[in-house]
């Protein structure tokens, strides 16, 4: 007879999980230079990152978090805290959640879309230190695309929908609605599904 | 230290089940055939009949045994989808009433259903769980061919007063079923008390083995198999029969008649050990479900501010077992569709633990919970966006 097995989680993120690194104490985030919030409690994530920068180098040197979410969400942003450190600006804001789940030794896939969070807050944060030092120029936008005209759906509802389970058309409609109105939007939408799927899932 | 709060989800074999049996592997006899290999595995089914008969009170010719409590309720509702004319259940009235609390097996079923031409209607239950049964009665109509509702929810213990809602049923000319699943065994189930028509039952819930449920069909109320194609069950349900499963099924609600009695009080106590000390040592909290109509052996909890998994799985580590509403740990989207059908804002939802005790759960094991509890749940607030003492975090909102 076989005993218990692992979690579903990996030896990283269960580590993560237990001794969650770089939590911010308290509520006061007064000491730091950008501030990041990202999720909703209805939806089970929240995410907020806050982090100190070097400005003569743009360099990241601190980096903290409050998580309200599940396992993945707690070690997803425990992990980033320690992967941003060091890393200009620029290089912590193309952090992707692939790098994010990667460095966590990967999550399952149902387990995906809590990892989004932590670079969307930390993107937030790095935003913020921006719009505070007078550098709104700096400030990136996210770059969003309406698809589904008639019911209002981006290229980020449908990468989400991905990442939460869409793997055909079917499924991205039943959870988007994309597409349901008078479908003009069918080509362009099934691309960007293969799209976010092999960008996700390698598939 | 192993501590197993999880008795909603599934049991450990009693001891007397387990010993039964292993005493019975060697029976391997096909209780179809005629020779005395057969002979010997059909005694023992129409033994174990006759033991989950005497339990809810049926002749032994109303209790039909299948794979599960999810068949008997599939069984039971898909009577209703056929069209034939031959088909009694089906032909006359097409709609069905439910609750948005049952086990997915049922809603899903209806689901199912409701593609195919049924007409379903969903009672809604008021914040404890309970169904309005001026509700019911708005909706009890010549259409309707059958209600179901469960007696005992299986996430917050809620119990509903089928014996009324029964007689309500009956006089407008529907037929009525009752998921009993996590009732049976816990409270006194009486079907002729009850007056139900079908009634669905479980082993593994009540330290049987997995893999073997019944339903209770009322003598002489119309019925088709859901499985087809064997004389077995009287024809009401084909494949061979599992002799060992069915064997352990009915030594278990044997042993169930025995212990039932003193074990309520026993529970009841423990329940009010573990709410108290969890309402004494941890600051917001709200508990789920009716505060008396409710299973002695479920407390379910919602924490402020943490999110249900992680309480999981930090409980796992210290080897504590318990469930949660939380989506995250279900693989879905939607926390608890029992707890959000009381009206539980669904982050309370997604922050909710489900205890579940049973016949071996000791004083000492609430007491190691109430030890680790109020520890874990200070570390997940800690680093919870949601939380300050209180409260919801303003900011956050």
């Amino acid at each position: 007879m076989l005993q218990a097995g692992e979690w579903a989680y990996s030896e990283t993120l269960k580590e993560h999980f237990m001794n969650p690194k770089n939590i911010l104490q308290g509520e006061n985030t007064d000491g730091f230079d950008g501030v990041g919030m990202e999720g909703n409690l209805q939806c089970g994530d929240q995410m907020m990152v806050v982090i100190k920068v070097d400005k003569e180098k743009d360099i990241i040197t601190d980096c903290q978090w409050k998580t309200y979410g599940c396992a993945s969400a707690i070690a997803s942003t425990s992990v980033l805290s320690e992967m941003v450190k060091g890393r200009t600006l620029d290089a912590a804001f193309h952090i992707s959640p692939k790098e994010v789940a990667l460095e966590l030794g990967g999550l399952p896939d149902h387990k995906i879309h809590c990892s989004v969070l932590g670079d969307k807050a930390l993107r937030a944060a790095i935003n913020n230190y921006y719009a505070r030092t007078g550098q709104e120029d700096k400030v990136k936008q996210e770059q969003v695309n309406v698809i589904c005209q008639c019911m209002n759906i981006t290229d980020h509802d449908i990468e989400d929908a991905v990442l939460e389970g869409a793997r055909t058309y079917f499924e991205l409609q039943e959870r988007t609605k994309c597409g349901t109105v008078c479908g003009q939007c069918k080509d362009e939408s099934e691309a960007l599904l293969e799209k976010y799927k092999h960008i996700h899932f390698g598939a | 230290m192993k501590v197993y709060f999880d008795h909603n989800a599934t049991t450990p074999l009693h001891p007397e089940v387990k010993r039964e049996m292993i005493s019975a592997m060697e029976m391997f006899g096909n209780p179809s055939s005629m020779h005395a290999y057969g002979r010997e595995a059909r005694a023992n089914v129409e033994h174990a009949r006759q033991q989950v008969a005497d339990f809810i009170g049926a002749k032994e010719n109303e209790i039909i045994f299948v794979g599960s409590g999810s068949e008997a309720n599939n069984t039971v509702l898909s009577l209703f989808v056929c069209s034939s004319s031959q088909c009694i259940p089906g032909s006359r009235r097409s709609t069905i009433i439910t609750t948005k609390i049952e086990h997915p097996c049922v809603l899903e079923t209806s689901e199912c259903l409701a593609h195919r031409g049924v007409r379903v209607k969903y009672l809604d239950v008021d914040r404890y769980g309970k169904i309005d049964l001026d509700q019911l009665a708005s909706l009890l109509d010549d259409n309707v061919g059958l209600v179901s509702v469960m007696m005992a929810n299986n996430e917050i213990g809620t119990l509903q007063d089928i014996e009324s809602i029964t007689k309500m049923v009956h006089e407008s000319g529907a037929y009525m079923h009752t998921d009993a699943v996590q009732a049976v065994g816990k409270v006194p189930v009486d079907v002729r008390k009850l007056g139900v028509d079908f009634l669905t039952l479980s082993a593994h819930k009540i330290y049987g083995p997995k893999g073997v449920g019944a339903l209770f069909v009322k003598q002489g109320i119309p019925y088709c198999p859901l499985i087809r194609g064997g004389h077995q069950e009287r024809g009401r349900r084909a494949g061979t029969e599992n002799t060992l499963g069915i064997l352990g099924m009915g030594r278990a609600v044997e042993m169930r008649m025995a212990e039932m009695p003193e074990e309520e009080e026993r529970l009841l106590h423990l329940k009010q050990v573990l709410r108290k000390g969890i309402e004494e040592r941890i600051e917001d909290i709200s508990v789920n479900g009716h505060p008396t109509d409710s299973l002695v052996s479920t407390l379910n909890v919602s924490f402020t501010g943490v999110e249900g998994e992680a309480i999981l799985l930090y409980l796992d580590l210290e080897g504590i077992a318990v469930s949660t509403g939380s989506a995250c740990a279900s693989g879905s989207l939607d926390p608890s569709h029992v707890l959000l059908a009381t009206g539980v804002d669904a982050e309370l939802a997604h922050g909710s633990i489900r205890f579940s005790m049973g016949r071996e759960t000791t004083l000492q094991e609430v007491e190691y919970l109430l030890d680790v509890l109020p520890r874990i749940i200070k570390q997940i607030r800690n680093m919870s966006t949601a939380y300050i003492k209180g409260g919801l975090h303003a900011a956050s909102r």
